[in-house]
């Protein structure tokens, strides 16, 4: 066996190990600890990604001695590779772009803590999307709630610790769903592991047996992925626990955290059930209803904010809405136009909340719009990044929005049903408008210079710097070359089955 | 020319100068019935706008609508509220129950989990994993990721109580805030105050405590160390020895606690416990996956010294539990250890 192969598990182990030596480190060492940590699990993933690319096809990985239906087991193939990649990537730019925040925002004897939470945060997510099994699957979403718990309440405002216990209340609701549904998906298939859960449904649905049990763990599965990752009905916590976090919290809160759940959905949908079977249950056309009103409520629910902190956490509900249609539409070309926008969203949100906090160092980090008038003059770069990632959240060509919008409405097209495609066109465009009416209006208005300002220009400082070019880097690199992720995503799906 | 300091009214000079010219400064007045009276009068003026308000209101059809909106519409809104809510809870309830009777009959032959997974588990789980207690084996060989796992878990509860709740003692605080003496000195005495207020005068608490908590200890152990022989293991054995720990706290206090268990002594059992843990998993994991032999002897299964690397892990579990009970005890109780 290459050596190569035992990458993707010390990615797991690397920051796993990481936390617990944080804890006892001051606050420098930890963050130091950790930025290695999370650029050698990148580094390790993109070795990864590469060797699978050579081999063209996946590999399991047996965590242990016991082969596959009696021990734990990890999978890697090209989809699961790109996406560690790029989550490494993301979470190592959001947190040197917010550096200078967290160390105003977080007292200095619980910076330690908070790096604890980044490092057992990164191993949960790579564990999401290397994992071959459930109930790993299951231990490590409750590694991912409690760290990013921790992450939501570290500032330590009476406001963060509300959205905590918002976002601790839903959350748990949506992991006792998923347990539910794993121990009846267990009581009727006898297995953990997805290959041999899928075999035993195909059977159960042929046999016509076990139909009611499945049906109910597939809905349970899905709504409490639902509530975890924020789709429409379900996004109660996530305006005040995106919105008043740390600069470094909320990117990463926002484009990685509810990106882990989903991956696990895409999972389990394509390796678990079967996307035939989700067919013939219907779970996708419920999916796809409340992708689609998340998409236009999510926007209307932004454009009524002042602060533009929410009005950023209110978009990513509509942006959630995107994926889950993606989802609905359960063609090939749907999926794929999902996963891109997965990375379509992360590089975009985390640029605007990176950029946002650059914005607010004029206003004692009041976001209210009023306040942020012609505040791209203060800070420039922040403007700039402020600016790129609105037009690319707006759809503007060149940039990752507009090429994964193009991928939806291509997708729509081969949709199954008529309905489907002009709802799906529809709600694109009523979308498209709805995003362009605020960010557009909050670009024009922190460019709009005031009379009798104050000439004070705030330093962003070197490391907004390199993380706001770097983060307009990747939505221009995604927005303009395109293709070759798209391939990959492609074959990486059609590894899936 | 001398400098302009700010402050120069405090001065004894300025002072001598203006008593000389005879214009000292008045006494402060009490403004506190000033203040009553405006704040007197503001009520006033907001009671009659207020009546304005409403009057005008009811004159204005969508003033009207709006009243209802924000005075009985919310209760009716509520009401429904509540009634969808219910009504939606009793939906699940009965979908769950229904479901229960279309699952496989639980303990037959014929049901899915009956398989070659639990069968291997039954027939070969002593021979491979050298623990007679084969749920222990389960879960430290067969699926040692999860457990791994798992235990990070309670780990990182901790930390997040830690984050919320943690105040630390004055004289590290003083090291890491830079603060001045006089405050630091403040805060110390603000702890040690804290720890006098405790009443650790219960006789019969500390009677109790004196004879129950080593045989509490006695038996956490006694679990720990035969989680591969019979029911136990590392996480009810913690649990044990750390329902212990919370006994002798309250009963006797934090001051006498903390002679042998401080945030240092909870620091080097975590994070040792932990990284040993983590390593021996790595190790297990390694070799298991890329077929090298782990050259571990099994032992005899039934004997104390068996079954491989199920002991120390155990062991290390186990203190992580232990001391995570108690540090959850401590942080809610007192902020620190």
């Amino acid at each position: 066996m290459d050596f190569i192969r035992n990458f993707p598990f010390f990615s797991i182990w690397m920051p796993m190990v990481a936390g617990p030596v944080s804890s006892v480190l001051s606050g420098k060492k930890a963050r130091l600890l950790n930025w290695t940590v999370v650029v050698a699990s990148g580094l390790m993933s993109v070795a990864t990604l590469v060797y699978v690319l050579s081999t063209g096809e996946s590999f399991t990985y047996t965590m242990g001695a016991f082969p596959a239906p009696f021990g734990n087991e990890i999978r890697v193939g090209i989809l699961e590779a790109v996406t560690a990649s790029f989550f490494c990537l993301i979470m190592v730019l959001s947190l040197v772009g917010g550096h200078r925040f967290t160390k105003v925002d977080i007292p200095e004897e619980k910076q330690n803590l908070f790096y604890i939470m980044i490092n057992l945060l990164l191993s949960s997510l790579l564990a999401l999307i290397y994992t071959n099994d459930m109930f790993t699957g299951y231990v490590f979403i409750e590694i991912n709630t409690i760290s990013a718990c921790g992450l939501i309440m570290i500032r330590g405002w009476g406001r963060n610790l509300l959205a905590a216990i918002k976002y601790m209340i839903m959350s748990l609701l949506g992991s006792g769903l998923v347990l539910i549904s794993l121990s009846i998906l267990y009581g009727i298939t006898g297995h953990l592991l997805m290959e041999q859960m899928h075999e035993s449904i195909v059977e159960i649905v042929q046999k016509g047996t076990y139909t009611e049990p499945l049906t109910v763990a597939v809905g349970l599965f899905c709504v409490g992925i639902a509530i975890k990752s924020a789709l429409f009905p379900f996004h109660a916590w996530l305006p005040d626990a995106y919105g008043y976090s740390t600069c470094a919290s909320s990117a990463i809160l926002s484009s990685l955290v509810s990106k882990g759940y989903i991956f696990l959905l895409i999972k389990f949908f394509y390796r678990v059930i079967g996307a035939e079977i989700i067919h013939t249950i219907q779970v996708d056309d419920v999916l796809f209803v409340f992708g689609i009103a998340g998409m236009i409520f999510g926007s209307v629910s932004a454009i009524q904010q002042t602060d533009v902190s929410r009005m950023i956490a209110f978009s990513s509900v509509a942006q959630i809405g995107y994926i889950y249609m993606g989802f609905g539409l359960n063609t090939e070309a749907g999926i794929i136009a999902s996963i891109f926008h997965i990375l379509a969203h992360a590089a975009g949100k985390s640029l605007l909340f990176v950029s946002l906090n650059g914005l607010t160092q004029g206003t004692w980090e009041n976001a209210n719009y009023r306040l942020l008038r012609g505040s791209a003059y203060r800070n420039r770069i922040a403007g700039i990044g402020f600016a790129v990632g609105s037009l690319s959240m707006v759809g503007i060509p060149l940039l990752a929005g507009f090429t994964s919008k193009v991928y939806f409405a291509q997708a729509a097209f081969g949709a199954g049903s008529k309905v489907k495609m002009l709802v799906t066109l529809i709600a694109l465009a009523i979308s498209t408008i709805l995003n362009a009416m605020y960010f557009i209006g909050q670009v024009i208005n922190i460019y709009t210079p005031i009379e009798n300002a104050e000439k004070k220009r705030y330093a962003a400082g070197a490391s907004m710097w390199f993380a706001a070019l770097a983060f307009i880097v990747a939505n221009l690199v995604l927005g303009m070359g395109s293709q070759p992720i798209f391939r990959w995503i492609e074959r990486g799906l059609s590894m899936f089955s | 020319m001398s400098k302009l300091r700010k402050d120069y009214e405090k001065s004894p000079l300025w002072k001598f100068l203006t008593f000389v010219k005879g214009d000292t400064p008045l006494p402060e007045e009490d403004h506190t019935e000033e203040w009553i009276r405006n704040v007197e009068r503001a009520e006033e003026t907001e009671k009659t706008e207020n009546a304005n308000y409403i009057e005008l209101k009811e004159t204005d059809p969508y003033e009207d609508a709006k009243r209802f909106a924000q005075m009985s519409g919310v209760r009716v809104f509520r009401k429904i509220y509540y009634v969808l809510a219910a009504l939606m809870c009793i939906m699940i309830i009965a979908m769950l129950i229904m479901n229960v009777a279309f699952m496989p009959r639980f303990g037959s032959d014929e049901t899915p989990t009956n398989n070659e997974v639990a069968e291997r588990y039954l027939a070969d789980g002593v021979e491979e994993t050298g623990a007679v207690n084969l749920v222990t084996g389960m879960i430290l060989k067969y699926r040692a990721f999860d457990t791994f796992g798992e235990t990070n878990v309670l780990f990182i509860a901790a930390c997040s109580v830690m984050i919320l709740l943690l105040h630390r003692e004055s004289t590290k605080l003083s090291v890491a805030e830079g603060r001045g003496k006089k405050l630091v000195k403040k805060k110390k005495r603000e702890d040690e105050e804290d720890v006098d207020a405790e009443q650790d005068e219960d006789v019969i608490l500390q009677t109790i405590a004196r004879i129950v908590v080593p045989l509490i200890f006695l038996f956490g152990l006694y679990i720990l160390l035969n989680g591969h022989l019979s029911p136990g293991g590392g996480f009810s054995g913690g649990a044990v020895m750390g329902a212990g720990l919370i006994l002798y706290n309250s009963a006797f206090g934090f001051r006498k606690t903390q002679r042998f268990f401080d945030e240092t002594v909870y620091d080097v059992i975590k994070v040792g416990s932990l990284c040993l843990y983590a390593l021996i998993i790595a190790y297990y994991l390694f070799t298991g996956a890329n077929g090298i032999d782990p050259m571990i002897p099994l032992g005899t299964p039934g004997k104390i010294l068996s079954s491989g690397l199920i002991l120390p892990i155990n062991l290390l579990v186990g203190l992580e539990v232990a001391c995570t009970m108690y540090a959850f005890y401590a942080l809610f109780r007192r902020g620190s250890f």
